[in-house]
């Protein structure tokens, strides 16, 4: 179980202000960020997978500081490749490798890493055996044992994104985010992609869920953040947010979203 | 006719001779402008704006002048860095095609890699690779399968431009075909050896289709 701190992130494009102070905590759980398009939800998860950098404030991982505005220290490459790897992001778009088949996108990562790291000092057949068999149980962990040798362009969106969640939890991150994840999904896809994440959430795991399921937010996750115009303008446990919203906008955000279903 | 079938071995030796030299040609310029083109497209997509703007410049200027002006420039301007043999002939029109060749493929290039989705790359990065294992590992094969049709038409164009190297008397396969205009080992005033230059020509983009027909249909397992 990790425990994250995001304290006063800003972030501006521009002169386009993006995030106005973003702080929350969490240690383990499913946190669910709702919110309207623009109001920066996916822009907050970009940061804390260093994606974006943010104008200013702090993202602490476990007491350790990832990231402090206050500090101006420029950081290498391998520097923000490892604070990264404490997160993981499962994209909208799936962002599969085309090339690599559904074992090869799942091993690319580690099988990289243990060459970098000369295999650990052991012997690379031993290494690499274990990240295969890891990939495997993922796959049966996400229910696509049968599809270990397919190519993305063989699976349908669902079964996509269901890789693409095997490949960010072979990585094992602290904190494994998800961004709109089932978006480019057509209705009847969403189901199984929600039931996997669904299926991660253990005593153990820490999630982050940028999603417009107001289903999944309210019966999976533990806490709700509902983002307006870059600020966090109410944040609580599901019950809060959906059965007593105090905010106005929060009540006509979900109004709205009632009103589509 | 029977001066056409004693003609025939004599004129068929000295084509060979033209075309080994333009297989030379194309094969030297492939291996210098296939690399080069990459460095000009990094460098054109650089976020340092003045190599950028320098490598624009170039490129510009390569692509907006003819490559015989090019040959001659390269050939005469430097008058004495080369001498007159056929050697030297051979270096200047490489120096030519590979700089003229590596312009044009590093327009290809960009768009290959620009055409690469960013989230490739972002799924790259959240994934912990470095810069280099990004392009080596998820955007170079994406990036090969995008390019292979514009790259198969350069190539085929480039086949036919060797024949450009003639300028500066370099004897390539069309150098070889006109001597026996003028005359050459006893035959003169015919044109049919000229003529018969394109069939190497044709016979050559044939294979040079049919591999690159080979490449594609090797890299459709994926879709980009």
């Amino acid at each position: 179980m990790a425990r994250l701190e995001v304290k006063d992130i800003f972030k501006s494009f521009g002169k386009t202000e993006v995030l106005k102070g973003i702080s929350f905590e969490m240690e383990g759980g499913v946190l669910a960020i709702i919110g309207s398009s623009g109001s920066g939800k996916t822009t907050l998860l970009r940061c804390l997978n260093f994606l974006e950098t943010p104008t200013s404030g702090q993202i602490i991982v476990n007491g350790e500081k990832l990231f402090d505005s206050s500090v101006k220290e420029k950081f290498s490459d391998k520097q923000i490749r490892k604070k990264r790897l404490h997160f993981g992001l499962v994209f909208q778009q799936f962002n599969l490798f085309p090339q690599y088949n559904v074992i090869d996108n799942i091993t690319l990562s580690p099988r990289l890493r243990a060459k970098t790291a000369k295999y650990y000092g052991r012997s690379k057949s031993e290494v690499l055996g274990e990240i295969n068999l890891n990939a495997v149980k993922l796959l049966e962990r996400v229910g696509l044992s049968d599809k270990a040798t397919f190519y993305p362009c063989q699976l349908s969106g669902g079964q996509q994104q269901r890789v693409a969640i095997a490949r960010a939890l072979a990585l094992e991150p602290d904190i494994l985010c998800f961004d709109e994840p089932t978006s480019a999904l057509d209705p009847e896809l969403t189901g199984e992609v929600l039931r996997v994440i669904k299926g991660l959430k253990s005593k153990d795991s820490t999630m982050i869920v940028v999603t417009h399921e107001m289903d999944f937010a309210k019966n999976v996750a533990d806490r709700v953040i509902f983002m307006a115009d870059g600020v966090i303008e109410e944040a609580g446990t599901p019950q809060d947010i959906f059965d007593n919203p105090k905010s106005a906008k929060t009540r006509a955000f979900l109004q709205n979203s009632l009103e589509n279903i | 006719m029977n001066t056409f079938i004693e003609q025939f071995p004599t004129v068929i030796e000295a084509l060979n001779v033209g075309f080994l030299q333009t297989l030379k040609l194309f094969f030297v310029t492939l291996a210098g402008a296939i690399p080069l083109g990459l460095v000009i497209s990094f460098g054109s997509m650089s976020r340092f704006k003045p190599l950028s703007y320098v490598t624009k410049l170039i490129v510009w200027v390569i692509r907006g002048t003819p490559l015989m002006l090019q040959l001659l420039i390269v050939f005469f301007l430097p008058s004495d860095l080369w001498g007159g043999g056929s050697t030297s002939r051979f270096i200047a029109a490489s120096i030519a095609f590979i700089i003229n060749y590596a312009c044009y493929f590093s327009e290809i290039y960009r768009g290959g890699i620009q055409g690469v989705p960013v989230g490739q790359q972002e799924a790259g990065q959240v994934l912990g690779l470095s810069k280099t294992q990004i392009f080596f590992k998820v955007t170079l094969l994406q990036m090969i399968k995008r390019i292979v049709p514009p790259m198969s038409n350069e190539i085929i164009t480039l086949v036919k431009d060797t024949s450009l190297a003639g300028t500066i008397s370099m004897q390539e396969l069309i150098w070889a075909g006109k001597a026996f205009l003028k005359g050459s080992q006893g035959i003169s005033g015919q044109i049919w050896p000229l003529f018969f230059t394109g069939v190497y020509y044709l016979v050559f983009s044939a294979v040079l289709t049919l591999l690159f027909s080979r490449l594609e249909k090797k890299l459709s397992y994926f879709t980009v």
